[in-house]
Formats: structure tokens, C-alpha cells, sequence
């Protein structure tokens, strides 16, 4: 009887392995030339997470907006050298007294389903963003604007009660199609589910938990993409993911630092794709409460910074992945200072601070004391980033060294923000922060920002700091930005509220038949209309 | 009967307000609100946006109006939309959730009982032999090993290094346009993997329960007289030992069922199914208040409804329990 059921399950099993194997066998050609741009073929991209909703206005997540971002377009964008340009706004003028932002929009622009896009569709985005009905969290940049005008169709304009430069990168913000949502409750909109845009893909399907497709818009502005299908596949684990990519489904993911440097380091994956490399917008910190006494001596904070080996962090944790960070703003930026006299790793200058801020005299476990206080501080970071906790057990190892004790501890994300943050009940924090392109960091650094749920929850606060992020967002000469963003970093660096780590690297890996990628500080996928599979590679 | 099953229904009320009362405080007692999980960190938050987002959720409020307004949502079997920024009614997500994860879970029940009956029939017979003993090793391996560590080996295996089997998903890509027949084949194909695994990680329970629900059956009395009559050995196991010795396995069966429409996130999530022990995931996670509590009722309603079923079943069977006198 046993024999019976196995031999009719293996039997089943087997109907099935001859009924379904259809799959191509994909042999790749090893030495690819740049080929003859086509359309037609298929992107497949692998996502962790699923987007919540296509609405773009009302998303909080970063899938929504990837997928998003390919559907709709915003007034301007960032190009690939991180400067804003126009996109559905041809031009712009900002008046002398920098109080008014007059955008002449794109003639001929049509939404994915005919309509001509106007400035209508503007004045309804800016409307509904600061429509106290609407639960978004995007609200606001366009509430400093004190007039929004439509002169014409193809003019928009804004005036502002003072000077602020990042907002026009808030109208990057999509745009939305007014003729669909305008009279209606957007929370309950079809479009959060078929978003109607002016972008350069078209939305087609959304299996819910497993993927979203969209199609190549013919008639997009900037002319038809060639990759005729954008498909992005829902994938939660990343080992899976990994697997899925190896196997050839899925053309396009994010490696982390083990896969980029020793799982794809074969011939073979060489062979069939290529592995991009530069740095991510975001960077990596360990910050103080300086509401703490320990941490109210800046001489304490340069020294912890000059007992932690930054560089040992970039290639334990990250595998040399990323690089060493001095300062907030992404190296390679206009934003950024390259020479920032920032604290290296200097373990004997740091025991010369510390000696100097008065601790000099060390216990049995050779801890250093303070008036019968041992120096001794926890590290909290948040569950489920198992990056932050090697970088925290290598600063406990170093501040150990100097004569610091270090406590680890690592909270779920929710209780984090609610138990810790929030009450400002934590000594220092290990966590890390998005860069935005506009270097405008007033709500992290500015003394205003140090209330209860806000993001300068450390309780910086330094005239000189505060005085400088008022001017550099008060102002849209560049170069004046420049000076008051440069002389900030340097206070930073002096001050040492953070000890800025790392910037990670972003690793992404195309299939090899993918030509025309071209990598640039923005990353890559900017052009992703121009990336092209030659007609005798396409798979789909 | 009649009396008995109104006094059984009459019963449940109070329980199902007890459950929303249970329900509703774990998930409004756990740290973090849906609002800080959406906007937490983000520069470009202020608390005036926070507090228009907590006001569109009604999370201003004391908690026990939200509590009576939800109750009395639920009362209509209204479930409420979702906090998720998509707004979506809670049934709805349900709805598209619970076709695969059900399916799936029978499918793999029907395995889990189908074989490890067999294998509990045939260790009891020849019991104390090689192959008595390979079945206890073989069970207790897959009860033992971590289901996600089997899964991805088995993925590299056959994904990977093979190429027989998707990694991962429902469909392939483009099943869209195969017929009917060819998509069910599509999926059967891919479930393969998770279904092994699933399976081979569940017999071990079953199993061992049949072995020994069924070594005590033939040790009877009446498996000797049968014996006896000189009935062949196999009408003696199949119609009077297995019986018998199944009522205890079927019972077991009648727990499984509640747990019919949760589903195993760690298997979701490796074989990328988009079933409800995901949905549910994301939700505590999100701290999606209505759709956690949408699914812990749920959940708890059926576990409701299937005990009541089966007590009716027993007291067709049972005339003590049928008479209010057990």
C-alpha cells in the first residue's frame, strides 16, 4: 500500500515537471558589444516590499514611490547630476525678492488616458495637498506658499510670505489628474490602485503580494521608453530575491555587501550581469543625547569620535562597501565641504580630551571615573538592521580600549520611537538618516526642532547653527547657500553632535542584456527610459 | 437538540464581545501608533501633519468611543477600511488574501493526514523493525529542521542549481495569458516547494499519534477474534483495526480546521505567497489597527463556529451530550 502512494505522488509530481516546463534556457552570450537600440522586452525588478498605495501624495513608503515614480511626473526633478531640472515645467523664474516661483509649464503633455495636462491638474495637486481633509504627510512645503495662481493653462504660480529655497524641490511632487480626482474624497480614489499619470510608463495590473506591471507609454514627452514592460515582483525575503535573480527571473536588485563582494563574484554572474556601484543618499550615525551630563562636554564627543576607527567600520561591517563619513551631506554634492576638519582615529587624542574634561583616573576594570562615576553609556538601535548592531559592538570594542564601557541594546522599531526617542529617555542612538538632495537640514539640527516627536531629538543647540540654517534656506543663490552650508559643517565637525560614520554604498545589478545605463551621482535608474535590450537578447 | 444549540448560541454572544474587548486592547495595548509608523523620521513631517493624520483615523479620540464605534461598525459586519495610506476596506483585503492561503492549507492538510496516516498504519504493524525506525527518523528530521533553512536549500537545489522548479511566487511570468487548465498546472507547479516542505515539516504529530492510537487498537480483543475467524491479515488492519484506531486521528482533524485561513509567515514570506499570514504581519507591523483586529475576529469567529459544529457533530453521536446531561 505504501509503494502505491508514493509511486502515484512521485507520478503526479512528475505530470506536473513535463506539463510545466516551458522555460527558456537562457545561455548569455560572455563578451556583450552595446548592440542596436530596440524596443520591446521586459525590466523585471525585485522589491521587498509591496507598495501600499499609487497615490503618491498619500504614500509614506519608498516602494510606492518607486513605482509611482514611473507613472506620474512631478513640475521638476533632479537630474543625474542632482540639480533640479524641469519636467513637466519647461522653465521657471523666481522674482528678485526670491518671493515669487513662476513655473511655465509643458505644452502638449497628455495624461494616460488622452486628457491634455494643464495647469489645472497643478492648482488641484497644490489644493488638495493642503486640504486639511486629505491625510498626507507632504502638507508642509506647500503651506508656506501664501498664493497659488493658474493665469493660464500652461502658467502656474506660487508666492511665498519669505524667501524658501527647498521649495521648489516640493514640486517635484507628482502632479495629480484633477479631471479624475477633483470633487472627490482622494482617500477613496481608484487610482490608489490605478493611477492615472503622465509618465513614461503606464500603469496595466497589480496582483496584489505578488507584482505590478506597467507598459511603456508611446506618447510620453520625452519620447517612448525603450523596455516596452516595467514589471515589479513582490519578493519579501531577500535571500529569495537573491535566488529568483540568479535563476533569471528577475533582472534588477539590490545586492547587499556579502552578495556584491563574494557571492557575485563568479565568471558566470559576470557573464550575465552587471554589478553597479556608488554612494546611497543616506549615512550612518551615533548620536548623543545632549541633554545627558556626560555628553555636555564637546570635548567628551570629540574624543569618542577620535576613539572610534571609521574606516575599520567601512570594511568589517559593510565589506569596504561605503565610505567614511565627516559630515550630513553626500560626498560628491555641491552641499558637501570635501574638507572637513573632522576628529580621525586617534585613540591617544581622545584619552588627552577625555584626561582634559576630567576624566582621568581609571577603576579595576579599567574604566575611567569621574567624581566616583564610572564612564559608562548604552548604544540603543533598532531591531532588524543587523549592520548597525556590528557597527555598535566595533565602537564598544574601541571606546572599551580608551577606557569607555558600552552597553548594546537593540529595541523593535515601534517601542524604539515611542518608549526612547520620543521621551528622550536614551544616552546615544545608533541610526541612520536619508539625505535629500536640498541640503536644507533644519529640522534635524535647528534648536526650534528639539520639542517631543521632533527630529532634533538629541537637543542640539547652537546659535551660530541655527542662524545659518535660516539663511541657507532663506536664499536661492547657490553660491551664498554654499558658504552657509560649508561654515555649518564645520561647526558640526567642532561640535561633534553626531559621530558621523559611514555612507553606505547602493549596489544594484542589471541583467547584462540591459544596455545603456549609465551611472551618475543620482544612481542610475534616471534614464531609465533610454536603457535598451538588443532585438536578439530581448526575452520577453 | 433544538434547546441545545440555542443555549449554545445564546452563549456565544458574550464570548464574541469578550473577543472584541481582548482583541481591541492587545492591539491598542502594543507600544507605537499606525501614525508614527507611516511618518516616524521623516524630515518632512511636522506634528501639525501628525495630528491631521491621527485626527483622519479617529485616534484622537478616548479609547473607549473608539472602541464602542468599532464594535458598532462590526455589529453591521462592517469591518472598516484599512490605516494603511491605501484606505482599502479591511474586507477587501481579506477577500483577496484568502483564496490562496486556504487553499494552500487544505492542500497541504490533505498531505499531512494523507501520508502521515500510512506512515503511522505501517510503523504500528511492523512495529520495532528498520523500517519502523527509519519512519520515526524520518518524521522527527522534518519536524526537527528549521522549515526556512530546508526551503532555501531545497530553492538553490531545484531553483538554482536544477532549474526544475520556480523559486518562488504563484505564476510564471506571463501566465496571464494561459488557459485555464495551463494556469492551474502554472500554479500546481509552483506550489510544489512549499508544499513539500510544509508537509514533510508536519508529519511527524500525525503520525506518531496513528502509530499509537493504532499499536493499542490491535492489541484488542477483538483484532484476535478476527485474527481468529481467519480473516486475512489484511481485511483484520484495514476494516476492523484502522478503523477504530482513526476516530482519535479525526478528531485531530477537527482542530486543524480553524486554522484553516492563518497562514505560516515564514513560508509566505520565503516562497513570496501572498497569503494571510503576511497580511497579517504587515499589519502588527504597520500597527494597522483595523485590519489586525479584522483578522484576530475573524479568526476567533471561526474557531467559534467550528467548535460549535463539532459539538453538534458529537452530540449526534453522543446521546449525553444531546440531552444537557453529560
Amino acid at each position: 500500500m505504501r509503494r502505491g502512494w508514493l509511486a502515484s505522488l512521485l507520478a503526479l509530481s512528475l505530470v506536473f515537471l513535463v506539463a510545466c516546463d516551458g522555460r527558456k534556457s537562457a545561455a548569455p552570450p560572455v563578451k556583450r558589444g552595446p548592440g542596436i537600440p530596440a524596443y520591446g522586452d521586459a525590466l523585471i525588478v525585485g522589491s521587498i516590499g509591496e507598495p501600499s498605495t499609487l497615490i503618491p501624495l498619500l504614500a509614506s513608503d519608498s516602494a510606492s514611490h518607486e513605482v509611482a515614480g514611473q507613472v506620474y511626473n512631478g513640475l521638476v526633478r533632479y537630474d543625474k547630476d542632482l540639480n533640479l531640472e524641469g519636467e513637466l515645467a519647461e522653465s521657471w523664474d523666481v522674482s528678485r525678492d526670491g518671493l515669487t516661483i513662476t513655473f511655465h509649464l509643458r505644452k502638449g503633455v497628455k495624461w494616460h488616458d488622452g486628457r491634455e495636462f494643464t495647469s489645472r491638474d497643478v492648482l488641484y495637486t497644490y489644493r488638495v495637498t493642503i486640504d486639511p481633509k486629505t491625510p498626507t504627510a507632504y502638507a508642509d512645503a506647500f503651506k508656506q506658499v501664501k498664493a497659488a495662481e493658474a493665469p493660464d493653462l500652461y502658467t502656474f504660480r506660487v508666492t511665498y510670505a519669505k524667501p524658501f529655497a527647498p521649495a521648489l524641490e516640493s514640486w517635484g511632487m507628482a502632479i495629480l489628474p484633477a479631471h479624475l480626482l477633483e470633487g472627490k474624497d482622494i482617500t477613496k480614489s481608484e487610482l490608489a490602485r490605478h493611477p492615472v499619470g503622465t509618465g513614461s510608463y503606464r500603469f496595466k495590473e497589480w496582483i496584489a503580494g505578488q507584482k505590478i506591471v506597467l507598459e511603456s507609454n508611446h506618447d510620453y514627452y520625452e519620447g517612448r521608453p525603450y523596455i516596452d514592460r516595467y514589471i515589479y515582483r513582490i519578493i519579501p525575503d531577500n535571500s529569495t530575491m537573491y535566488m529568483e535573480l540568479k535563476s533569471g527571473a528577475l533582472d534588477m536588485m539590490g545586492l547587499s555587501p556579502v552578495q556584491y563582494q563574494r557571492q557575485t563574484d563568479t565568471p558566470e554572474f559576470r557573464a550575465r550581469f552587471n554589478k553597479y556601484r556608488y554612494p546611497a543618499s543616506a549615512f550612518t550615525y551615533l548620536g548623543y543625547n545632549l541633554r545627558y551630563p556626560l555628553f555636555t562636554d564637546r570635548r567628551v564627543r570629540q574624543a569618542l569620535t577620535s576613539a572610534i576607527n571609521k574606516d575599520e567600520i567601512v570594511h568589517g561591517v559593510m565589506l569596504g562597501m561605503g565610505q567614511v563619513a565627516h559630515g550630513p551631506y553626500k560626498p560628491g554634492t555641491w552641499a558637501n565641504d570635501p574638507h572637513i576638519p573632522d576628529f580621525d582615529y586617534n585613540p591617544g587624542r581622545a584619552r588627552q580630551l577625555l584626561a582634559e574634561a576630567g576624566w582621568k583616573e581609571t577603576n579595576s576594570d579599567g574604566i575611567l571615573v569621574k567624581d566616583g562615576k564610572p564612564f559608562q553609556f548604552t548604544i540603543l538601535t533598532n531591531q532588524g538592521n543587523a549592520e548597525r548592531l556590528k557597527t555598535a559592538q566595533i565602537i564598544q570594542r574601541r571606546l572599551k580600549k580608551v577606557g569607555i564601557d558600552v552597553k548594546i541594546r537593540v529595541i523593535e522599531w515601534a517601542s524604539f520611537l515611542s518608549q526612547f526617542i520620543d521621551k528622550g529617555n536614551f544616552e546615544a542612538v545608533l541610526l541612520g538618516w536619508t539625505i535629500s538632495p536640498d541640503p536644507d537640514q533644519f529640522d534635524i539640527w535647528h534648536s526650534s526642532k528639539t520639542g517631543p516627536k521632533e527630529l532634533n531629538f538629541i537637543g542640539y543647540k547652537n546659535p551660530e547653527v541655527d542662524r545659518l540654517l535660516e539663511e541657507g534656506r532663506g536664499t536661492f543663490d547657490v553660491e551664498k547657500r554654499k558658504r552657509c552650508y560649508w561654515r555649518f559643517q564645520e561647526i558640526l565637525a567642532q561640535d561633534q553632535p553626531y559621530t558621523f560614520l559611514y555612507v553606505p554604498d547602493a549596489l544594484p545589478t542589471v541583467s547584462g542584456r540591459f544596455r545603456g545605463i549609465v551611472p551618475a551621482p543620482a544612481g542610475i535608474a534616471y534614464n531609465l527610459i533610454k536603457w535598451y535590450a538588443p532585438k536578439e537578447e530581448q526575452l520577453y | 437538540m433544538a434547546n441545545y444549540l440555542l443555549k449554545r448560541l445564546i452563549m456565544m454572544v458574550p464570548l464574541l464581545l469578550g473577543i472584541t474587548i481582548i482583541t481591541f486592547a492587545v492591539v491598542h495595548l502594543t507600544p507605537g501608533e499606525p501614525v508614527e509608523m507611516q511618518v516616524a523620521m521623516n524630515p518632512r513631517v511636522t506634528a501639525e501633519a501628525r495630528e491631521r493624520l491621527r485626527k483622519f483615523y479617529g485616534l484622537d479620540q478616548p479609547l473607549h468611543v473608539q472602541y464602542l464605534k468599532w464594535v458598532g461598525r462590526l455589529a453591521k459586519l462592517d469591518f472598516g477600511r484599512s490605516f494603511a495610506p491605501d484606505g482599502r476596506p479591511v474586507v477587501d483585503k481579506i477577500k483577496e488574501r484568502i483564496p490562496v492561503t486556504l487553499s494552500i492549507n487544505i492542500i497541504a492538510l490533505l498531505l499531512e493526514f494523507g501520508l502521515a496516516i500510512p506512515i503511522g498504519v505501517v510503523a504500528a504493524i511492523r512495529r520495532d523493525t528498520p523500517l519502523d525506525k527509519g519512519m520515526t527518523v524520518f518524521v522527527f528530521l522534518g519536524f526537527s529542521i528549521p522549515t526556512f533553512w530546508l526551503a532555501l536549500l531545497l530553492m538553490y537545489l531545484f531553483g538554482v542549481k536544477l532549474g526544475w522548479l520556480p523559486i518562488s511566487g504563484l505564476h510564471s511570468f506571463g501566465s496571464g495569458g494561459f488557459g485555464f487548465l495551463r494556469q492551474l498546472c502554472d500554479m500546481a507547479w509552483h506550489l510544489i516547494l512549499p508544499l513539500s516542505v510544509a508537509t514533510f515539516g508536519s508529519l511527524a504529530a500525525v503520525s506518531r499519534y496513528m502509530r499509537s492510537s493504532m499499536l493499542e487498537v490491535v492489541s484488542q480483543d477483538y483484532i484476535t477474534t478476527a485474527r481468529a475467524k481467519g480473516l486475512s491479515e489484511r481485511t483484520v488492519i484495514l476494516k476492523h483495526a484502522l478503523r477504530n484506531a482513526l476516530l482519535p486521528v479525526v478528531t485531530l482533524l477537527g482542530f486543524s480546521v480553524p486554522g484553516l485561513i492563518g497562514g505560516s509567515v515564514i513560508m509566505e514570506t520565503i516562497f513570496s505567497i501572498p497569503g494571510m499570514g503576511q497580511l497579517a504581519y504587515g499589519g502588527v507591523m504597520a500597527r494597522d489597527y483595523p485590519l489586525v483586529m479584522g483578522i484576530l475576529v475573524i479568526g476567533a469567529g471561526l474557531t467559534l463556529v467550528g467548535n460549535l459544529l463539532s459539538d453538534i457533530l458529537y452530540a449526534f453521536a453522543d446521546p449525553r451530550i444531546r440531552l444537557g446531561k453529560g
